[in-house]
């Protein structure tokens, strides 16, 4: 399993935790598998197929934009940020 | 028994003395003055760093840290500088060299010196904290003082910013905020107090910061920034915008002005327990719409004033900010430029992801297709 981090702002969607697991071997796989254990953040995160454009994907540090997108390799020790942009400043 | 002359005369005959020009055909040669302040004050050789005979064996590995490279040392008239090349070259220095005749012949031959400006005593004593770090001194003191940073907000973020920027000496300080100071920013604008409450935000501000710097030429823009006046607040020059806004289209707008300007951003948001630090540093790293290309929608957008924000979170991330804005300003260290730094007050934790410049992005990318301001409010409710 490879730790997923979680916004601020998708936490009420994860029950309140910071970070939850879930597994698979590509960043597809892995946030499918995080759609079936949290169907509301997972849709919040990836729908039709895509990762919502508003929400930045990091595995181990890199974005996934730079890298192979849904196909970038995950492994069981990786972490995976959720980012989606935050405004406030006040 | 020994007497001065004796001594100078054998470390003469141990160290290499060189003549001016063979000095200046030596590639890549540090040039070391070891004089006293008030002799350098008064001129040095181009190029030369400061560093008094007193201060050498502390501070000279990290002015030359390469032992192997080049090093030419002088003083007034070739003494103290032989000594200190002798001690160079016990710490391990391999090519080091003492000016034959020193200042006083460089000079009297005619050779090109420069007559440094300098702080005044006061400042001296003010700053003195930072002239003793080597990498700023006396000479990024000055560029401090030289310096003129725009903030954009003068709540959170702008509040610590502004403290810090203005402690540090930098010299002109523009503040935009529109905002009014209420109860609800006593928890964290440390820039505001029960004494400024209902005044401008910028002109409580700029009374924070002149009580503790007088120096500093606070310029203050009391209106939202927009479209249509951020060409003009620009227009009165800033060498780089600390954006501490409240609102993505703000944020949209500061980055496309940037860009179009190439005025480096530094970043910084804050929600809850979380910031985000990172500088854009127009089409050397990526720009705020690189990294994200959109907002997100308005319910996953909540500001601190829906969501909440830890007190002394915008602390940490305006500080975090002003470290940025000082390295950038005084020409010193590796600014955040590709580097987005996460910080968790929770958990204590920082993590860092590599951010990278999007060649396609509509406004830095390698065809732009936002060329002129849009309407950012629009934008941002899609």
């Amino acid at each position: 399993m490879s730790v997923v981090r979680v916004p601020p702002v998708l936490r009420a969607e994860a029950g309140g935790a910071r970070e939850v697991e879930a597994s698979g071997s590509t960043l597809r796989e892995l946030l499918e598998d995080l759609a079936s254990r949290l169907p509301a953040l997972g849709s919040h995160v990836y729908g039709e197929g895509e990762i919502r454009s508003f929400v930045n994907v990091y595995v181990d540090g890199e974005d996934v934009r730079t890298r192979e997108g849904l196909d970038t390799p995950v492994r069981e020790s990786s972490t995976v940020i959720l980012l989606p942009a935050m405004a406030g400043g006040r | 028994m020994t007497t001065y002359r004796d001594l100078l005369s054998r470390t003469k005959a141990e160290i290499s003395e060189i003549d001016a020009r063979t000095a200046q055909a030596l590639d890549g040669a540090a040039w070391v003055d070891v004089r006293e302040a008030d002799e350098w004050q008064e001129g040095h050789l181009p190029g030369a760093v400061h560093v008094p005979r007193g201060n050498l064996e502390s501070r000279i590995e990290n002015v030359v840290p390469d032992k192997t490279q080049p090093v030419v040392l002088y003083c007034a008239s070739a003494a103290r500088s032989a000594f200190a090349a002798k001690t160079l070259e016990e710490l391990g220095y391999t090519d080091v060299h003492s000016l034959a005749g020193g200042f006083t012949d460089w000079k009297r031959n005619g050779l090109e010196i420069v007559l440094p400006r300098t702080l005044s005593p006061e400042k001296r004593t003010r700053y003195s904290r930072h002239l003793l770090i080597p990498e700023i001194g006396e000479e990024g003191q000055l560029r401090l003082l030289d310096s003129r940073v725009l903030l954009i907000g003068a709540g959170g973020l702008g509040s610590p910013a502004s403290l810090y920027l203005a402690a540090a000496g930098v010299g002109t300080l523009g503040i935009i905020d529109a905002d009014i100071v209420d109860e609800t920013n006593l928890q964290r604008q440390i820039a505001h107090s029960l004494d400024t409450l209902g005044t401008p935000k910028v002109e409580s501000a700029k009374r924070t910061i002149n009580a503790l710097n007088p120096d500093v030429d606070v310029v203050t823009y009391r209106e939202r920034l927009t479209s249509e006046n951020i060409d003009r607040i620009l227009a009165d020059g800033w060498d780089l915008i600390l954006d501490g806004a409240d609102n993505f289209p703000t944020r949209y707008l500061v980055n496309d002005a940037s860009v179009w300007h190439r005025l480096p951003v530094v970043h910084g948001s804050i929600y809850r327990f979380e910031g985000q630090v990172t500088v854009f540093k127009p089409f050397e790293g990526p720009c705020y719409r690189c990294l994200f290309p959109e907002p997100p929608p308005p319910e996953l957008a909540p500001s601190c004033s829906e969501g909440g924000v830890l007190g002394v979170l915008p602390g940490i991330i305006g500080s975090l900010q002003t470290n940025e804005a000082i390295k950038l300003v005084a020409g010193i260290g590796d600014p955040l430029v590709g580097r987005l730094l996460l910080f968790d007050a929770l958990s204590t934790e920082f993590n860092e992801v590599r951010i990278e410049r999007n060649p396609e992005c509509p406004v830095c990318g390698d065809h732009p297709t936002i060329t002129s301001y849009i309407d950012y409010v629009e934008f941002c409710q899609r």
